[in-house]
Order: structure tokens, then sequence, then C-alpha cells
């Protein structure tokens, strides 16, 4: 999975290159950046690249600098397990769960617990935003850096 | 009985392989408890399940108790396989599976309590009738003195809760006794964070003899002896079975010793009991004994057709033992080299890196347990060794030329490995001759030098 700030590391590489259009797909992840002119220009899948006929594909204008579009999976950062245990969502059965989707959070604002062996571990958010979903489950197992909940940046 | 389902196994590299293989014969699922590091690795990928249980230093991963405990919780695992090193032998694990309904596939935390602590296991000796090294306890310079006075020089100065060598120093005379007994101590705290040392009789030489026993707490067997006496700092480099040369009455001692000593504790499971064979004086005395899958159990294995880790999941499992004495038959000869990612040529240091090519053909007679494979990562937060080749023949001869030819054939390449070291002795006469003593490696190197063949 990747996270914004890598997403905006890949935006710059692209920025700087001479491509104009990049797919990555890792896992459960695809991402599609293009940039410079109108995408309808572009082909959109790998399976229609191959031009039809031996018509050689039309070079692109020269790149100018765009807002690139950014399609994600979900999207937001995710707030890795920073280790092994059973995730709760909330301090105690039937409590209110820490966060919900659409609260605000800070770094310090506490997401969840994970508990090893009766030993109650709290986790805090890391970062300032607003919580887009909880991901991990209520009282099952994470692993070390599953994501628990995923965040968008303020 | 309780037929175990699914097994987490608390460990990694090619032993958790193997756990797999066997695991994967019974119809037995595994989860795999991984660090950071060894998430892609063989074991990983061929485990029903991986989870990871930290960070790639062992301490935050493999060594904590509660996270292994959670995590085979937390997976709807029965059983729990630790391996060997790492958690293998620690009490409070099986401690641990015990009070969470876990089967722990080892021995009970009695037995492991037993054997855990060396001046707790030379006591049980003592009460067995077991022979021992002549030593003795010592926490000041005054009574390492009397004890040395006893037992004459050499001698060595041992960690209580010590292995692998750490914290143990060899002592030629008298003089020397105040400053190694000091440096010990302050080793074995900083290692194991206990200063207890003991001193015992140095064995000018001596064979590591060991004997693999099995018990289901009832029956109490030995599959035959192993001889691991070349080694590398107290490290075991080749391992072979029977033990070439040792003679009928020796034989015979060792195998009723170990099997005395396991009687005399209860142990119930795996086990092996180590011996230093005196060459001198014909005489054996008892070392320590490891409750746990040795790294050298297949040329056991491969003599008695056994499948060690089969055995021990059907003890766990609370299973009789389905064997008599007389079943375990003896057949031909068997040696394991120890493939260690390694560079002989300075100071052995270790290579971690990545594999570019790994390629162990089958050849008769041959084994490999290995986690290696082309693309493969060695981590740099673990042991070095990387596999394990095991050539069974008729006879030693046949063994060790299998064993020359899988060492020229197989590939292992993008990192340095102890490959070269092996096939030195392999074609060294006084290896062929056997029976070597634990000095031999060290004396070996220096005629190495300059180039392996």
């Amino acid at each position: 999975m990747l996270t914004r700030a890598e997403i905006d590391d890949i935006l710059k590489l692209i920025d700087g290159s001479d491509f104009t259009e990049l797919k990555l797909e890792m896992g459960d992840l695809k991402l599609e950046l293009r940039k410079g002119p109108q995408t309808a220009a572009l082909p959109l899948h790998l399976g229609q690249n191959t031009p039809a006929g031996g018509t050689p594909t039309p070079q692109p204008a020269p790149p100018t600098a765009v807002v690139a579009p950014v399609i994600a999976s979900g999207g937001g950062s995710e707030i890795p397990a920073p280790l092994l245990g059973t995730f709760w969502h909330a301090p105690r059965p039937g409590a209110d769960p820490f966060v919900k989707p659409g609260d605000r959070v800070t770094a310090d604002t506490i997401i969840g617990i994970i508990e090893v062996m009766k030993l109650m571990n709290s986790v805090p958010a890391g970062i300032a935003g607003t919580v887009l979903d909880i991901t991990a489950p209520n009282g099952e197992l994470v692993e070390h850096g599953q994501c628990l909940i995923r965040i968008q940046p303020h | 009985m309780q037929p175990i389902r699914r097994i987490f196994i608390a460990n990694r590299g090619e032993i958790a392989v193997r756990i797999i293989r066997t695991a994967r014969a019974l119809g037995i699922e595994t989860v795999l408890g991984v660090s950071k590091a060894d998430r892609d690795s063989l074991g990983a990928k061929l485990a029903t399940r991986a989870v990871c249980l930290g960070p790639g230093p062992s301490r935050d991963s493999y060594l904590k108790v509660d996270t292994v405990v959670q995590a085979t919780l937390g997976t709807g695992c029965d059983a729990l396989h630790p391996g060997y090193g790492f958690l293998s032998e620690n009490r409070d694990l099986a401690l641990a599976c015990e009070k969470a309904g876990l089967v722990f596939i080892g021995p009970t935390p009695a037995n492991l309590e037993a054997v855990g602590d060396k001046l707790t296991a030379r006591s049980h000796a003592i009460a067995a009738g077991v022979p021992l090294v002549p030593g003795g306890n010592a926490a000041t310079l005054a009574e390492a003195e009397e004890v040395a006075t006893r037992i004459g020089y050499p001698l060595l100065i041992k960690a209580v809760s010590g292995g692998g060598g750490k914290g143990m120093k060899r002592v030629n005379a008298a003089a020397e006794l105040a400053p190694q007994l000091d440096l010990a101590m302050s080793e074995a705290a900083a290692a194991f964070g206990d200063d207890r040392v003991y001193l015992e009789r140095f064995v000018t030489s001596g064979r590591h003899v060991e004997v693999q026993i099995l018990s289901d707490g009832e029956t109490i067997l030995h599959a035959g002896e192993r001889d691991c006496s070349v080694q590398r700092r107290y490290q075991k480099v080749v391992e072979e079975a029977p033990a070439p040369g040792l003679s009928p009455a020796l034989r015979t001692g060792v195998l009723q010793a170990a099997t005395a000593y396991a009687h005399h504790i209860g142990y119930r499971s795996l086990g092996t009991v180590e011996f230093m064979v005196d060459v001198d004086r014909a005489a054996f005395y008892f070392l320590e004994m490891n409750a746990r899958i040795q790294v050298e159990h297949p040329v056991t294995e491969a003599i008695t057709g056994l499948d060690l880790i089969a055995t021990q999941i059907a003890i766990a499992e609370g299973r009789p033992l389905a064997l008599r004495q007389e079943d375990i038959a003896l057949s031909g000869h068997a040696i394991e080299c120890r493939l260690n990612a390694e560079d002989i040529a300075h100071d052995f240091r270790p290579c971690p890196g990545r594999v570019s090519l790994a390629w162990f053909p089958a050849l008769p007679g041959l084994r490999v347990d290995t986690h290696m494979e082309s693309g493969a990562m060695i981590p740099p937060h673990y042991d070095s060794m990387v596999a394990k080749l095991i050539a069974h023949g008729p006879t030693r001869e046949a063994a060790i030329a299998t064993m020359t030819q899988a060492l020229r054939v197989l590939r292992l390449e993008g990192i340095a490995t102890n490959a070269p070291l092996h096939a030195a002795i392999m074609a060294d006469p006084e290896f062929a001759t056997g029976g070597v003593d634990t000095n031999y490696l060290a004396g070996l190197l220096p005629r190495l030098a300059g180039g392996c063949p």
C-alpha cells in the first residue's frame, strides 16, 4: 500500500520526467497517473496500447505542468499496527469507539488499543487529519504493520 | 489424545520449512510467525498463513513470548512448534502455552527447568549416576582456586546460563585463573544477565558425541548417537551418525547413560543428551541435555528412517510411541554439512545479502534442508546457516563421496558460503580416517591457508 507521501513523491518524479503516463499495480492497489493534454487523447488501458494497422502512436504534445489526478485505492494515509495483537476499537466492551469515520484527530489522538496477552497498548494516530475509515475489525488479530485505520491528512 | 489441526511455527529459516514439510504430510495446517525481514521467505510462502510478529531484530519479533502466544491464539492454532534456538527451550513459553490451552510441541515446563540451568542439569546427572567432567561451582576467586586444585589444569570456566561458547574461558595455569574468572563473569553477566559460572576439567582430546532420545513419558528409547566433533569456536560444522570408530563399550555407555538421564528427569518429547568422550582416558562425561529438535536431526533420520518431527508431534498429541527399541534399526552412515553464509577468507564473517542463484539438484543419497531459493534475501539479523546438506550411504566412504559430489554440483551464488571449507574437510585424509576430536577443525584451518581446493 502507498501512503499519501509516497504518491506525492511519485508525482514529483513524473513531473520531472518526459513520461506522460504511469500505471502501477501492487497487490490490490492500482495507481494511474497522467499529465499533459486531455486524457481522452491517451490510451487508457495497456490492452489498447497496440496501434491498429501499424499506425505509430502519435507523439503527445510537450508536457505542461498541470495537477495530475490521483486515483489510489481509497486514499488517505494508512496507520499501521505498531505491534501484533488483538485490535480493539473501544476502551472496553460496549463503550464508544475511540474514533469513527469523519472524526478529526491530532497526532496524539488514541485511535485504538492493541492487546498482547492482557497487556493493553494504546495506539496514537501519528498524524493530524480526518478519519476516513476503520480498516481492521474490532477484536481481531492484527499483524505488525497491518493497516488499522485510514486518515486524510490536513 | 488431542489431535493437532493447526500448528503455529515460532521459528524461521530451514527449520520452519522442515516443520511445514511434515505438517503437510500429516494434513496439519501451519501458521508461520515471521519478522518483517522474513515476510518473503520460503517458509512464509509455504505455510498455510504467515503473520508478521514485529521488526527484524529477534528481540522485537521471534523472542517475544507474549506476541508469539497472542499470534498463536489469534490465528486459531491449537499447537505451537518452537523449532530450535529462539524460544525453543524457554520455560515461560511452555508455561504460557499450557495456561492458554495450547499444545507445546516439546517437553514439559518441568523438563525445561530440569535441563535449562547447567548446574541443575549437572545435579540431575549425579543423581542419575551419569558421569560428569570433574568440576564445581565458583562464586569467588577463593572457591575457584579450591576447585582448580582438585580438578587440575587446563580447565574451563563456563557460564551457568550459557550456551554457544559465550562466557566460556580456558585457563591453562593457576596464574591465569583470576583474570579469566573476572572476564568470564562479566561476559556471562552481559550475555545472559547472570554472572554465575562453574569450572570443569578441560579434556585435551575430546569428541562430541550425543544421543537422540524419544520419550512419550512412559517409554524412553534412543535413536543411536551422533558425532559432532567438527566444530569451530564451539559451533558445530559437520555432524555424522553413527560416531565413527567408537568402541562398543563407549557406545553402549553413552546410550545407556542418555536413557538413564531422560528417565531420571521424567523426560517427555524428543531430546538430545550430549557427552564429551575423553579420547585419552576412554571415558565419557555428561555435557548437557537439549530439550528440543536439533539442527543435526536429519543424520539420525537418514540412518533410522524415522521422521523425528512427526514423532515429536505425535508425542505432543499424547500418543504413545508406536515403537520398541528393537524397531529402531540403524542403516549405513550419514553426514551433514552446515552451509553458512560466511566468508571463510575473512575470518568467517557473516555474508547477508541477496541470493542470485540457488540450485540443489537431487542426487542419490542426498537430502537438502534449506529455505534458500533464487532471489531469496538473507537478512543480517539472524544465524548465518542457509542450508544443510545430508549425505547417506551404505558406508561412511560412500556418504563422503556423495557429499563431495553435492558440494561440487550445487550452486548458491550472490553470497559467500563456507562450501569450500566443507569440500576441504571431505577431502582431508584425517577426516576420512574418522574419529577426529573437537580440536580437529582449528588445526585444519591453518593447513588450508592460502586457499581451499
